[in-house]
């Protein structure tokens, strides 16, 4: 399994994010490196389809696919939690959830 | 650099959703104002606006006004145009005047960088606190620090908040090209 961990800088809590996959990929026992990836530059973001910061690939899919139109950008994500809050972060479940659809996958 | 503590508000006329402009003369006979710089589309904002929303309802009739400013590039970030600010101040219920500081001339003068950041000021215009609104934008329930109400009841109360600064958490303010 390939996971990619995109941030931005401006985005104050990509190390919480981080940790927070770490977490929850060595609980679900999967035996897989975490590559990091900064972004840096408008340009880049586009290469990636990087909507915002953070965002996390698995096999290289979004865990949550943004919509067609989101617009690239250097800025913080917008996650809808479970029960309808918004977050700069996934939840845990969320991540659980994305891991385990590609492990079954595989 | 930020407004230091103890240091007076900046003036500012700026649109706000309503479609007057509003000086912070307006709010001079309150007990307390915040000025806190928020915007659209930033998470953190999303994350703490029903708090603050809550707060700012909690806290009016002890004659406390807090004013949202958007300072974002909405040119680069269209979520945070005028338009659109409009719009989420609607469907929020906004209890405060949102207004736009489209040339970012008032966010530069308190030196903010970050969305939401709060800068609270006493009857006489004095900063006493600066920072974040509590120590958990991700879950309500599980704040252990209300930096923000601690120190509106301080600052009503005539003394230093116990922590009158913070680290502001949040989006930086997307400033235009130079």
């Amino acid at each position: 399994m390939q996971i990619q961990f995109l941030y931005f800088e401006g985005c104050p809590s990509h190390e919480k994010g981080l940790a927070r996959l770490k977490k929850v990929v060595a609980a679900e026992g999967i035996n897989a490196d975490i590559e990091v990836l900064e972004m840096v530059s408008d340009e880049q973001a586009a290469q990636w389809h990087f909507i915002g910061s953070p965002t996390i690939l698995i096999n290289g899919e979004d865990i949550i696919p943004p919509p067609a139109d989101a617009a690239p950008a250097l800025t913080c994500r917008v996650y809808q939690l479970e029960d309808g809050r918004f977050n700069p972060l996934p939840s845990e479940d969320m991540i659980r959830t994305a891991l385990q659809a590609h492990r079954i996958n595989e | 650099m930020a407004l230091a503590l103890g240091t007076s508000a900046v003036s500012f006329t700026l649109p706000g959703i309503d479609g007057s402009d509003h000086t912070l003369d307006d709010y001079s006979d309150k007990n307390a104002v915040a000025v806190i710089f928020s915007c659209n589309h930033c998470p953190y904002v999303l994350a703490w606006e029903d708090r603050l929303i809550a707060l700012q309802n909690e806290y009016a009739d002890k004659g406390v006004q807090f004013i949202a400013i958007s300072a974002n590039d909405a040119e680069k970030y269209p979520t945070d145009s005028f338009d659109n600010m409009k719009k989420h101040a609607a469907e929020k219920g906004f209890p405060f005047p949102y207004l736009y500081d489209e040339s970012q001339a008032t966010a530069k003068a308190y030196g903010a960088e970050r969305t939401p950041e709060v800068f609270l000021f006493d009857a006489d215009g004095n900063l006493t606190y600066h920072g974040a609104p509590d120590d958990n934008y991700e879950d309500a329930a599980a704040v252990q620090a209300q930096y923000f109400r601690d120190a509106l009841e301080a600052t009503l109360a005539g003394n230093a908040p116990a922590t009158a600064q913070t680290a502001p958490v949040g989006c930086t303010i997307k400033w235009k090209p130079a």
